[in-house]
Formats: C-alpha cells, structure tokens, sequence
C-alpha cells in the first residue's frame, strides 16, 4: 500500500471514533491524541479499526510510535503485508 | 418518559421505532428521546404489542409521562391491559409497577396522567423514523434546530449537514429561544450538583497505591492478546471497585427519602466526557458478574456509543455507584461529586513514575491514587477507608478479577 492509502484508512479509523474530528487539519508530526481529544479508549478503537482493515497487529509497546500521522503510516507502511 | 437521572426532568420525543400492532419484547428499543444529555434510545421493560402511541415525535414531555400503551400479551395476565412505557430506572429503590391486571398506566412516577386521558394525535403512529446522521444530529443540536424541522435531501431521504445548516437559516428568529445543546448540558450538570452538594453531606478519603505490578500484569496479558481483546486499566478499575463495593454495601446504595435503600445489583458508572462538552455516566450492569474482558468489551461500547449519541435508558439510569477517571490527562487526584441518588463516588488519577518506598528503599514506582467522596448519611471515613483498601487489595491481585 501507499503512504496516501495508508494515511486515508488512518483517518477513516479516526472519524470512525470521532466522527467530528477533522484529523485532515491535524500538523503530520503533533500528537493527534491531543489535538484532536482521543482518550485511551478511543486510541484502542482507532487501533482496533486499523487492525481490523489491514490485518496489522500493532503490539502494545509500539503504541507511541503511532500517536502522530505521520508516525502512524510510515509504522503501518512497514508492517503491512497487504 | 422515563428519568435517565437526577437531572433530568422532561425529555422530547425525538422517533418512535414502533409502531402501534408491532410486537416488542423487554429490552427492545422503541423510541429515541432528546434529552439534555443528548439523544437516547428508550428500551420497552414489558413484552407485548404496541396498542397506542401517545406522545408524537417533537414533543417534549415531563418525565413519567405515559407514551405509549402497550398490550401485555401473557398467558398469565388478565386480558388485555396497557402498560406505559415507563422503565422502572430504580429497580430496587422503587415499587415494582402494578400488576398488569388494571386498566391503569404503570408509569414510574405516582402522579402521571391516565392514558386515557391523553389526546391520541391522528397520524402519530405514522411517524417513520427519522434519518439523520450522529454528526447532522449533533449540529442540529448545537443550531438549535430541531431534527423534525430539516429536509433530508440524503440517500434515502436522510438529514445531511447541509440540510440543518440550510434549515438553521431559513429559521434565524427561532434561534434565540433555543437554548444550544452545551449550554442545556451545562445546565443539566449544574443542576444534579448543585442539589448533591446541597444535599449530600459529603466526606473525602484518599489513598495511593503502588500499581506498577498489576500494570505489568496487564502487558503481559495483552501482549498474547490481539488487538479487539486487549484490555485497558479502566477494566481492571471498574471491576475492582465492583468487587469492593460487594463488601461495602453502603457504598452501592441509593439514599432516597431520607434512607438508605440498598441495591442488590451492583452496575458501575463510568463518567465519560464528551468532545462537545459535558460528560455521561452510563453504567455496567452487574460490573461484579463480569469477566474483564465482558468489562473491557462493555466500556469499550459505552464509550462508543456516550459520543454517538447512542445510549439507552438502562444504561444511563441504572447505576448504583461511579467511577471516574482523568487519568489520561496527567491529574494526580480528583475528588468528586456524588451522584444523587447514589451513596459514592471513587475518583482515579493518572498512573505516575512517583519515587516509592518499597522494603526499605527507594524506588521508581507507578503508583496512582484513588479517592472516595461518600454520603456520611450513609457511612463514615472509618469505612470509606476501608473501602478504598479493598479496591487497592482488588487492584492488586489481578488475575483474580
């Protein structure tokens, strides 16, 4: 997959939990958690939705490394096999 | 109408689901009601058909309304007889509803109005559900407009965004009397408070506990877990104070008309804020009965669903104790104020590397405190502190949740 199909399922998985965000206007490299009001809960879901879409299992010690955009889709870029 | 909480007092039919001759069983849900804590879907607590529907969508009505009559078919019962669709939200804490044997409505408050008596609108049954969005909902409400007044011009004929703003403008003098969703929230919030802490003479304990063991457990068990499965410590929290609370009754309680009424059923309330401001308390039926990962998967959905617009009645009228937690905004400590009718309120700060003694020395630690703020007309700091050692004690041998 490309960068750009990765980051729309990124978004999609957002606005699924949140429907009002709009993470398109979230900076690439800020936390989108805190930009955008995502709890604990809400990152799971987000994770889950992406687990669910493109099979990738995200383990739990690498959360961090996908709390921005940009961290998100160059993780999922590298670990997706689809 | 149901009450979906102290601080609701009246509540505008937003759809009926239902309609009259459709059969409905308990659990179903047959309405979506705005409420100043957004839009809920109303469940049926009686199995039976629908005879008559007496509320028509955009009305708003006072709780214990009658809305509805229901046909009772049980072998059991006498006949027909109608029942208002009124949930007992108090299971315990208030008689059960008549018998379905008169031809009396069994709401939950004692002086709502004969069913009968009500004017049936012509064409009320009629009413199709309406088609709105959660997001063109959730800006009607910010516009004060109501969904009804829209016209969908998505699939189907659904309410788009587009079509609230449209109707936003066309109507700009009816706006100043809408008072906007924040501020009815606000309001609602305000008011529950202001009569806890009128009412409930409130006292305070704190305690801090070393969490840096359970917390490992906790990766342990999700690192063999796939995503869907894993848990959040808001699981193991909810579950703990939903054992504690099984030794302390007191603490899952209700205090109504000035007694303490015990609850058998011990459902914990998780406060969950909203994006748009404001917070929710649904509850966990039966929290102590559950799995963690029935708890997990159960939070999971209230979250979900609290920012969708999507709870139902049970849920938001049924808890007996709450839990909140703020701990994913770095607070230390919150002490909380006690839901009425409720008895307690346990209060989670953020897990922090903290600097701790252990067996004489000093170490880095994840440790985080919990407090209770309680009813003193139901218990004392003396098992307030009790309490808050059992829930630490629970906390601590997590493979025993």
């Amino acid at each position: 997959m490309t960068r750009d199909e990765v980051q729309a399922v990124v978004f999609e998985a957002i606005k699924h939990v949140a429907p009002e965000a709009e993470p398109e206007s979230v900076p690439k490299d800020v936390d989108f958690r805190e930009e955008l009001d995502i709890d604990s809960m809400d990152f799971l879901n987000v994770i889950t939705a992406i687990h669910e879409r493109l099979g990738v299992d995200i383990p739990e010690r690498d959360y961090a490394k996908l709390y921005t955009v940009n961290g998100a889709v160059s993780y999922i870029t590298a670990h997706c096999t689809r | 109408m149901p009450s979906l909480g102290a601080d609701m007092s009246a509540g505008t039919l937003v759809a009926w689901l239902k309609k009259p001759g459709d059969a409905v069983k308990r659990g179903d849900i047959i309405a979506e009601v705005d409420t100043d804590k957004g839009v809920i879907e109303v469940e049926v607590f009686h199995t039976g058909t629908i005879e008559r529907l007496l509320v028509e969508a955009g009305t708003s009505v006072p709780v214990g309304t009658p809305m509805a009559v229901i046909n009772v078919a049980s072998a059991a019962a006498v006949g027909s007889a109608p029942v208002s669709e009124a949930p007992k939200t108090t299971a315990s804490a208030r008689p059960e509803p008549r018998p379905a044997t008169a031809r009396a409505p069994a709401a939950a408050t004692a002086a709502a109005p004969e069913p009968t008596s009500l004017h049936v609108a012509a064409g009320a049954s009629k009413m199709p559900r309406l088609r709105i969005s959660p997001s063109a909902r959730r800006l009607a409400r910010e516009l004060g407009v109501k969904p009804t007044d829209c016209h969908g011009t998505g699939p189907g004929g659904a309410i788009t965004r587009e079509d609230v703003k449209r109707a936003a403008g066309a109507s700009p003098h009816s706006m100043p009397s809408e008072v906007d969703a924040k501020t009815r929230m606000r309001r609602a919030i305000g008011q529950a408070m202001s009569r806890s802490n009128r009412d409930i003479p409130h006292y305070y304990v704190a305690h801090t506990v070393d969490l840096t063991d359970t917390l490992a457990w906790l990766s342990a068990y999700n690192e063999a877990q796939p995503v869907p499965k894993r848990l959040l410590p808001a699981a193991l929290l909810s579950k703990a104070v939903a054992l504690a609370a099984r030794e302390f009754p007191e603490m899952n309680a209700r205090f109504e008309h000035n007694q303490l009424v015990p609850v058998a059923a011990i459902n914990v309330g998780m406060a969950i804020s909203l994006r748009a401001g404001g917070l929710v308390i649904p509850a966990l039926a039966n929290t102590d009965q559950l799995t963690l990962a029935e708890v997990m998967a159960g939070l999971k959905d209230l979250v979900a669903r609290a920012r969708r617009d999507k709870l139902r009645s049970s849920e938001l009228a049924g808890g007996t104790i709450t839990v909140t937690s703020l701990g994913d905004h770095g607070v230390q400590s919150v002490f909380g104020v006690i839901f009425p009718p409720q008895t307690a309120l346990v209060g989670f700060g953020s897990p922090s590397l903290r600097p701790w003694v252990v067996d004489g020395k000093v170490l880095p630690r994840t440790v985080m405190d919990i407090s209770l703020a309680a009813d003193h007309r139901a218990s004392d700091g003396h098992r307030g502190g009790l309490f808050l050692t059992s829930i630490a004690k629970h906390l601590s041998r997590p493979e025993e949740l």
